[in-house]
C-alpha cells in the first residue's frame, strides 16, 4: 500500500471570522483616504515625529499624539523587494501573479515609512530613494486599497 | 546577578516534515535527551516553561498540549509565545526568583503542517498590511534591499553566507539541510524575493530543543557539567516596521551591550570563541554580527570574505550549520544556546571549536528582528 489519505477536517463555509477595530485614528485615516484621497498622520508632541498610518501613542516618547498633520501624497522609496515568487494572497486564497513590487514609501512629511505595491513596468527605475505617488483607486471604500500602488513620478 | 548555569540540553534532528511525529512526540524526545544530558529525572525538575506559538500549532493555548510530554504535571508550568531565548529568559528568572532551583524549559515547532507565508503574513497588522499579502520573506527582502544599501554589503557575501553555514551542517548530524554549495549555486538558486535567492533563506522545519537551568546549588549537584550563564539581556524595537531604521537593528545592539556589561566583557571580539546567531536569511547572520559589537558596522562581509567567521576563523559563527540549514521557529533561538553549550563543553563533535571557553548565543522574536534576546555563556564559573 503505496496510497497515501489525509485525514481532512473540513469547516465548510464557515471561516474564524474576526470584527477587528479600526479605531478612532485609523476611521478618520480611512475617510480622508477615501472622500478626498488625503493622507493622515499623526504628531508627537515631544518630539515632533511624523507617524502615518496614524496611531494615538508615540512609543519613543510614550506620550499620547492627537495632532492631525496631513503628508504626502508624493513620497520615495525607503526600501523595496519584488517578489517573483507566487504567494496565496491571503485576501483571495489565490496565488497573486508575479513579479509585483513591494515598498516603503515616506511620505513627505513623514518621518515613518508605509508598506504597499510599487507597480513595476519598469524595474530599473525602482530605486531607494527614487520618487513615487499614489494611484488611488475610482472607486473608494476606506481601506488600505484605496491606493493601489505608487508609481514613479519621473 | 546571581551565578545560574545550562546544566541540560536535547535538541531533536531537525526535519522538513517529522511526519511520525506530533508537537508533544518531539518534545518527549528533547526532554528526555536533555533529562538525560543533565544526569537528572524529571522528579529533579522544579517547575517547566514550555515556548510555542498558536499560529503555528494551529491551536489556541497550544502551550499546554505539550505539557504532559515537558513532565509539567503537578508542577507549576508557564509559557512563552515566542522565540526559545525569551522562554529560556523567562525560566531564568523563575531560578533566580529563589523559588526554583531548576527550570525545564521547551521550545517546538512544526513548519510543514502549515503554509508558512499565511502564518507570517499573519502577524503584520490586520487594518493597513496583512491584505497587502506580506510575508517574514517579502519584508526581510526590504530589510536585505535597505542593509545592502546602507552598507554596500554584496550578493555575493551574502551567498557566502549560506556557503559556510550550509558547509558547517555537514558536519552536524541533526542538521535538516547539509551541503556542500558553491556562491554561484547560491547566486544561481531561484529569486525569491529580490534580493533573497532561495538559498539565502532558511528553509521550512520541524524540531524541539529542551533546556534545563540551575541555580548555583543545584547546578553542580546531578554530575553534568554546568555551562555558566554571565550574561543576559532582550531588547525590543517598534512594531511597525515603517517606524524603525530597518537596515539597523538599534534593540540588539541595546541586548548586546547589556549582556557583554552584565558578563563583564568589554571587548567582545576579543573575549568571545564563538557565536550562534539568528541566521534565518543570509544577510541577518552579517548584520546581527554588527549590530552585537562583534563586528565594525559595514564590515560583517568584507572579514567573512577574509575568513573570519569558519570553524578555523578568528571568530566561528554558526559552527552548527545555523538556521539556514534547519530552521524550527521557536525553538531556533534555544538551539543556539544549546549549540553554545554543547561547545563550550567540548562537546559538538566534529565542528568542535577548539579551546571554546566563552560564547554568545541570539534568538529573535518578530518580523525583521523586532526584538532580540542575547546570551553569554562560559565554561568557568
Amino acid at each position: 500500500m503505496t496510497a497515501k489519505e489525509n485525514l481532512v477536517i473540513e469547516s465548510k463555509g464557515s471561516g474564524q471570522p474576526f470584527n477587528y477595530a479600526v479605531g478612532m485614528y485609523g476611521s478618520k485615516f480611512f475617510k480622508e483616504l477615501r472622500e478626498n484621497r488625503k493622507l493622515l498622520g499623526t504628531k508627537c508632541p515631544k518630539c515632533g515625529k511624523v507617524y502615518v498610518p496614524p496611531r494615538r501613542v508615540c512609543g519613543e516618547c510614550f506620550v499620547e499624539m492627537t495632532e492631525f498633520v496631513e503628508v504626502g501624497p508624493k513620497g520615495i522609496i525607503g526600501t523595496f523587494t519584488i517578489l517573483r515568487y507566487a504567494f496565496i494572497d491571503p485576501e483571495t486564497g489565490e496565488q497573486k501573479p508575479v513579479p509585483y513590487g513591494y515598498g516603503f514609501i515616506r511620505f513627505d512629511g513623514a518621518d515613518t515609512l508605509f508598506q504597499h505595491y510599487i507597480s513595476i513596468e519598469d524595474e530599473s527605475k525602482i530605486k531607494i530613494g527614487a520618487r513615487v505617488e499614489p494611484v488611488f483607486s475610482e472607486e473608494r471604500k476606506g481601506n488600505v486599497k484605496d491606493i493601489l500602488c505608487f508609481k514613479i513620478i519621473e | 546577578m546571581d551565578r545560574a548555569a545550562v546544566i541540560g540540553v536535547g535538541i531533536t534532528k531537525i526535519e522538513a516534515n517529522k511526519v511520525k511525529e506530533t508537537f508533544a512526540d518531539m518534545v518527549w524526545e528533547a526532554v528526555n535527551k536533555a533529562l538525560e544530558d543533565a544526569k537528572m529525572t524529571i522528579d529533579d525538575i522544579d517547575n517547566v516553561v514550555t515556548t510555542s506559538n498558536d499560529f503555528w500549532d494551529g491551536r489556541t493555548i497550544s502551550c499546554m498540549a505539550v505539557g504532559d510530554a515537558s513532565g509539567a504535571r503537578h508542577k507549576n508550568v508557564s509559557c512563552v509565545e515566542g522565540d526559545g531565548t525569551f522562554g529560556a529568559f523567562y525560566g531564568l528568572s523563575r531560578v533566580l526568583s529563589g523559588s526554583y532551583g531548576t527550570t525545564l524549559v521547551t521550545a517546538h515547532s512544526k513548519g510543514s503542517e502549515s503554509v508558512s507565508s499565511l502564518i507570517t503574513n499573519a502577524a503584520f497588522d490586520p487594518i493597513y498590511d496583512r491584505s497587502l499579502g506580506m510575508d517574514m520573506i517579502s519584508a526581510c527582502a526590504m530589510q536585505a534591499r535597505a542593509y545592502m544599501h546602507r552598507t554596500g554589503t554584496t550578493p555575493e557575501q551574502m551567498a557566502m553566507v549560506s556557503v559556510k553555514n550550509h558547509g558547517n551542517a555537514m558536519l552536524n548530524p541533526l542538521s535538516q539541510l547539509p551541503m556542500n554549495i558553491t556562491v554561484e549555486d547560491v547566486l544561481g538558486s531561484e529569486m525569491i524575493s529580490d534580493p533573497l535567492h532561495k538559498l539565502d533563506c532558511s528553509p521550512v522545519s520541524d524540531g524541539c530543543c529542551a533546556v534545563i537551568i540551575a541555580n548555583e546549588k543545584r547546578a553542580s549537584q546531578y554530575g553534568s557539567l554546568p555551562v555558566w550563564i554571565k550574561g543576559v539581556s532582550f531588547c525590543s524595537d517598534s512594531y511597525f516596521l515603517g517606524d524603525r531604521e530597518l537596515s539597523k537593528a538599534k534593540s540588539l545592539t541595546q541586548a548586546a551591550k547589556k549582556a557583554f556589561s552584565m558578563a563583564q566583557i568589554s571587548d567582545p571580539l576579543s573575549e568571545i570563541d564563538v557565536a550562534e546567531v539568528y541566521d534565518a536569511f543570509t544577510y541577518q547572520e552579517l548584520m546581527w554580527l554588527e549590530a552585537m559589537g562583534l563586528c565594525q558596522d559595514g564590515k560583517a562581509g568584507i572579514n567573512l570574505e577574509k575568513g573570519y567567521y569558519g570553524i578555523k576563523g578568528k571568530l566561528p559563527v554558526n559552527p552548527s550549520g545555523g538556521l539556514l540549514s534547519g530552521h524550527p521557529v521557536i525553538a531556533g533561538g534555544l538551539i543556539r544556546i544549546a549549540e553554545i553549550v554543547k561547545q563550550l563543553r567540548g562537546e559538538a563533535g566534529a565542528y568542535q571549536i577548539a579551546g571554546a571557553k566563552k560564547g554568545v548565543a541570539h534568538g529573535v522574536n518578530g518580523l525583521c528582528g523586532q526584538s532580540h534576546c542575547v546570551w553569554i555563556l562560559d565554561q568557568e564559573k
